[in-house]
């Protein structure tokens, strides 16, 4: 464990015994490869030195939610809270096992990963209806917004009435346009961050604070 | 004759049913290749529903999922007065539900929407 990680553990502990320690299981949703592994290992590696789950470019790697309790994040005026992460299957309405082949896939280790995505996408659904206090809804600043599974899910969230901040990943990439997101859901604080380079997490982290606190 | 079935499902029928029954109303017609069209959209517990309802029927060789679109809703966001009110945004709107190896979106806008249909 590096110096850094290791002395952001020391400040988070001693500021909750100043502060009042608050507690809440924030849910990490979005559509498959929107880089939600990426900011749940982000996250835990910054404030625990942990990794929650295995990355991978091939769709649906995480086909089970993975939760990672008792995260201390501090922010820059000293205000501290207390978290789990629940990293979550990617939300979608459509899976075909062939999808997995062009990855070089057989076609029984497709099905197979396909079947555990359905389940995994259903599992997510029940933890949003019963299990989350707040939610980080990641996209992929490179891809449309507009995706009627986005507008449903941002809509469920909504009339859960859970907290959202919108995270607007993959800036690094010169097709990036986190503006599009801003436009598409004005309604709610959207942060523009690189998971995979650590570009701009350090606002992420004040808004979590801000928002989840 | 080859073609695709096209049922449009009128709001007052949708306000007959309860959320399960319209999402197995859903399932049941998509499965077998009919494009649904509702003049009223769902509420976000039954499109929560629906995707959940979705994932248990997919099947390798078989069902694949659904392809959905609907309007963008009237208002965004919701104004002052319906924060104050705590009232939540206008429901969802007409809306088009088809099996996705089937229906394809090829342009969305405001007020209109464009799909592409094919045959199994």
């Amino acid at each position: 464990m590096n110096i850094l990680v290791q002395t952001k553990k020391r400040i988070s502990r001693f500021l909750s015994v100043f502060f009042r320690k608050k507690r809440a299981r924030i849910g990490i949703y979005g559509p498959p490869n929107a880089g939600k592994t990426t900011l749940a290992n982000r996250i835990a590696r910054d404030w625990t030195g942990e990794d929650v789950g295995l990355v991978s470019e091939v769709p649906h790697e995480t086909r089970r939610a993975q939760r990672k309790a008792d995260i201390s994040i501090t922010g820059s005026n000293g205000s501290n809270i207390t978290i789990d992460i629940v990293d979550t299957p990617g939300v979608t309405t459509k899976i075909d096992y062939r999808d997995f082949l062009e990855y070089g896939m057989d076609k029984e280790s497709a099905v197979v990963r396909a079947r555990e995505a359905t389940e995994g996408v259903a599992e997510a659904m029940h933890w949003l209806r019963e299990d989350i206090d707040g939610v980080m809804y990641m996209l992929d600043s490179t891809e449309d917004p507009f995706l009627q599974v986005n507008i449903m899910m941002i809509g469920i969230i909504e009339s859960r009435k859970l907290p959202v901040i919108i995270v607007a990943n993959k800036i690094d990439l010169p097709d990036a346009a986190p503006q599009r997101i801003r436009s598409a859901f004005p309604q709610h604080p959207v942060v523009p961050v690189s998971c995979l380079e650590g570009k701009n997490i350090e606002e992420l982290y004040e808004k979590m604070v801000e928002y989840f606190g | 004759m080859q073609g695709v079935q096209i049922d449009l499902i009128s709001s007052e029928k949708l306000e007959t049913l309860t959320s399960m029954e319209k999402v197995h109303l859903i399932l049941d017609h998509v499965r077998q290749g009919t494009i649904i069209i509702l003049e009223k959209g769902l509420s976000p517990d039954e499109q929560s529903t629906l995707i959940e309802m979705t994932m248990r029927e997919i099947l390798p060789d078989g069902f694949n999922g659904i392809e959905i679109e609907t309007y963008p809703s009237k208002e965004q966001s919701p104004g002052f007065l319906q924060r104050l009110l705590g009232k939540s945004p206008s429901e969802s709107r007409l809306t088009v539900i088809g099996p996705a190896n089937q229906l394809r979106l090829i342009r969305k806008e405001k007020d209109m929407l464009s799909a592409w249909v094919s045959t199994r």
